[in-house]
């Protein structure tokens, strides 16, 4: 694209690419979110443009692949527009019935409508879908409608008007002053309120200032800031460029995983397209400002989500926090006043400029403003991304977005705020989430990873997923974090493996309590808490490991036997195949047995048994 | 990798300081790992005390100081893949290729490692083995997918022959 050399260009440039499109014309969009990557959306799309090749119809018909749509439990997903008729689980060979029935005839393929559950009624178009009714996707919801690694999609439907606008109508106060007023709060975890850490930032002393995007989404089961940043990376740059102006900056980051390849790819796209058309660089659209963004990938190490690791991190350290109470804002990156934000917080930015802080405020509890994305997955049948608006409970997103648990589960507990967070149980679930609420509750909103969790989920086997998660992550600068992390883990691997002691809950408050007090970041301050929450819901479930030895969801392998029900027990012969270890015997036609000596409790036989005869006890 | 290929990479930092993670994340895309004497010469190129190179490459979990197999075995143990059931698949891929979490078969075909998630939480529990994603994966089908890529290795050797 040429170069943007002031805000009348670029409205002229958006006249111009939407002149150019036709509202009208049938356009295929293919879902390419890294959940659609992995179920082979790439050879979907390649199926498409090999068939509209075939038949000449290049002309009629566009195909864009998109970012992340949300709905990654039914990828590969193909939306038709204009009608957004919804097709699920698409596969290459699907592609050229698609074309010749739906694009050509206007008729849709009942096969591939998404089947409603409870009425079993096929729904056509992608609004009228439950797991997209219940959400309000106001930031999320444009990564369906972009190419991701086009700067035109991304202008068409208003982008970078929210620059233009600041750079023209708003001083750097002001900026400041809306954003405040909009009662932003970052989305990374704290939830401290952005405006007024801009602000900090701007008035801090210095003669440079930095701003960061914090992309070093580590929760496990979070990935909603990898789908933003594949699927509308310039939304986050947008707000970015923003920001710089606000704070007075002109050098940026972007701290981002290296597990999330795409991403890496889409952002660095994205800025070599601002960079071209003037946007990024010296002099933005004509109005003096010169701001620059570098990509730094991360090494992999969960506390560099941590902003002042994450700083020593770019500056070539290894990612070990500092202690706060100098704070980043005045002394962050290469000690200059430092302003960090998460990749959705950056991304509500230009929303908020573009329909205004009323419009904004009007989402949302009294202290949580605006819309969140959450990662919903784990037990529960529609597993995605869905933004909902702040105050919406936890029974709607998990229920009604979510569609339940799957098989005949039931709801046992929500975990938030990854590793930093704890198990809301059912009897919470219709507390609406806010920042506030969740941590109230023993949680925390985290970035936004909710995984659902099903009577089959051993809640002193979370426990201990954590807190061995922890200890590997622990940097190792406070002894309490580090040791403190450790010795935890080992006494609740202790209680999972049958060698729990009457004393052994005490000692884990306890420990608890010294991590969090005398630990330096908050790694280490908020490690205890998927102990101290699934004790405070779950002790029941504690004690009965330590007293009675029992698993009571199965799970423990110390504490459970497996056993073939006789009288389900068709002597089919699949378990005896799969058993890695030889430890299930029977002749043809005689119910099978497992011998407790030699079964290593590896769950094998229980995915293979097609007559649910495996028990587990 | 000889020096050269070394320098483009340094070149491509400016030799700085600050870079040094990512002049060790290019320098482990090109060789699987980080070689010792590599790191040797990025010490002596960069004028940084190979101690500070070396906390950086056992800092951050996704440098290997150890060569790995032609195809890295990654079981995501994100929470989403816990919750339905990923240590199990993990404790049969060990048993199944006889290496622990770090190590690499002894055949040098395959190198066992976990990630803390891959954010495809949909497919859980997932195993990546090389650039392929396998979703849904179960104890039951660890052996059969595996053993894909055994006869894929084989195959290509064949042709080599």
């Amino acid at each position: 694209m040429r170069r943007i050399n002031n805000p009348q260009e670029l409205e002229k440039i958006r006249e111009e690419i939407l002149t150019r499109r036709d509202p009208n014309k049938p356009c295929i969009t293919i879902c390419s979110g890294t959940g659609c990557h992995a179920y082979g959306c790439e050879k979907v799309a390649e199926a498409f443009r090999a068939e509209i090749r075939k038949r000449g119809l290049e002309e009629s018909m566009d195909i864009r692949t998109t970012g992340c749509h949300g709905f990654c439990e039914r990828g590969p997903v193909v939306v038709i527009n204009p009608e957004k008729i919804f097709y699920q689980r698409v596969t290459p060979e699907d592609a050229g019935e698609i074309i010749s029935e739906t694009l050509l005839k206007n008729s849709t393929i009942d096969r591939l409508l998404y089947t409603h559950p409870q009425t079993g009624e096929k729904i056509v178009r992608e609004d009228d879908v439950p797991f997209y009714q219940g959400q309000m996707r106001v930031i999320f919801g444009n990564n369906g409608k972009i190419d991701p690694t086009k700067i035109e999609d991304y202008i068409a439907i208003g982008g970078y008007s929210a620059l233009a606008k600041v750079l023209t109508e708003f001083s750097p106060e002001e900026v400041i002053d809306t954003i405040k007023r909009s009662a932003l709060r970052g989305r990374g975890g704290g939830g401290f309120p952005a405006g007024v850490k801009w602000e900090s930032c701007r008035n801090a002393r210095g003669d440079k200032h930095y701003v960061i995007c914090n992309a070093d989404e580590g929760d496990p089961g979070a990935y909603m800031d990898r789908s933003l940043l594949e699927g509308n990376p310039h939304s986050v740059l947008e707000g970015m460029i923003i920001g710089a102006y606000a704070i007075g900056s002109d050098e940026g980051y972007i701290y981002v995983r290296n597990e999330y390849p795409l991403a890496v790819r889409n952002v660095g796209i994205a800025i070599d397209q601002l960079r071209d058309c003037g946007l990024l660089g010296e002099n933005i659209l004509g109005t003096g400002l010169d701001f620059e963004i570098k990509v730094n990938r991360g090494g992999g190490a969960f506390v560099c989500g941590e902003s002042t690791a994450l700083m020593a991190s770019l500056e070539g350290q290894a990612g070990e926090p500092r202690a706060k109470h100098i704070h980043t804002v005045e002394s962050g990156l290469w000690d200059k006043p430092t302003n960090l934000n998460n990749v959705e917080t950056w991304a509500n930015v230009p929303l908020i400029i573009s329909r205004g802080v009323k419009w904004y405020t009007s989402i949302g509890t009294e202290t949580s403003k605006g819309t969140k994305i959450f990662s919903l997955v784990g037990k529960v049948n529609n597993t995605g991304l869905v933004e909902v608006p702040m105050g919406i409970t936890i029974r709607e997103i998990v229920h009604d977005i979510g569609g339940g648990i799957p098989g005949n589960g039931e709801l046992k507990a929500v975990q938030t705020g990854g590793p930093s967070g704890g198990c809301i149980p059912e009897s919470l679930i219709d507390i609406p989430v806010d920042f506030d609420k969740l941590t109230e509750v023993g949680s925390m909103m985290g970035s936004g990873g909710m995984i659902v969790m099903d009577d089959r989920t051993c809640m002193v086997d979370i426990a201990k997923y954590f807190l061995n998660f922890l200890k590997d992550e622990s940097c190792g600068k406070c002894t309490t974090c580090r040791d403190g992390t450790r010795r935890m883990y080992e006494i609740v691997d202790g209680i999972t493996r049958g060698e729990g002691r009457a004393g052994d809950i005490e000692l884990l408050e306890e420990l608890s309590w010294v991590v969090s007090e005398a630990s330096l970041c908050a790694l280490g301050q908020t490690a205890p808490n998927p102990v101290l929450s699934t004790i405070r819901y779950f002790r029941d479930e504690y004690e009965a490991h330590i007293k009675d030895k029992r698993c009571p969801a199965g799970v423990c392998k110390a504490l459970i036997t497996y056993l073939i029900d006789q009288e389900k027990c068709t002597a089919c012969g699949r378990c005896k195949r799969v058993c890695p270890s030889e430890a299930i015997t029977g002749e043809k036609k005689v119910p099978h047995k497992i011998d407790p000596e030699k079964c290593i409790r590896c769950g094998a036989c229980i995915a293979e048994c097609k007559f649910d005869a495996i028990e587990v006890v | 990798m000889d020096s050269q290929a070394i320098d483009q990479i340094l070149q491509k930092y400016d030799y700085g300081h600050s870079s040094i993670i990512a002049i060790l994340q290019d320098l482990q895309e090109k060789e699987n790992y980080l070689p010792e004497k590599d790191l040797d010469y990025v010490s002596e190129r960069l004028s940084m005390p190979l101690t500070r190179i070396y906390r950086i490459a056992t800092f951050y979990n996704a440098f290997s100081l150890t060569p790995r197999g032609k195809y890295l075995v990654n079981v995501c143990l994100g929470t989403a893949c816990h919750v339905r059931g990923a240590a199990r698949v993990l404790d049969r891929i060990k048993m199944y290729l006889g290496i622990d979490v770090g190590e690499m078969t002894k055949d040098k075909l395959f190198s066992l490692e976990t990630v803390n998630c891959l954010g495809s939480c949909a497919l859980g529990p997932i195993v990546v083995i090389g650039n392929e994603y396998h979703g849904q994966m179960t104890p039951a089908k660890v052996e059969s997918t595996i053993k894909k890529y055994r006869k894929r290795s084989s195959r290509k050797k064949d042709e080599k022959d």
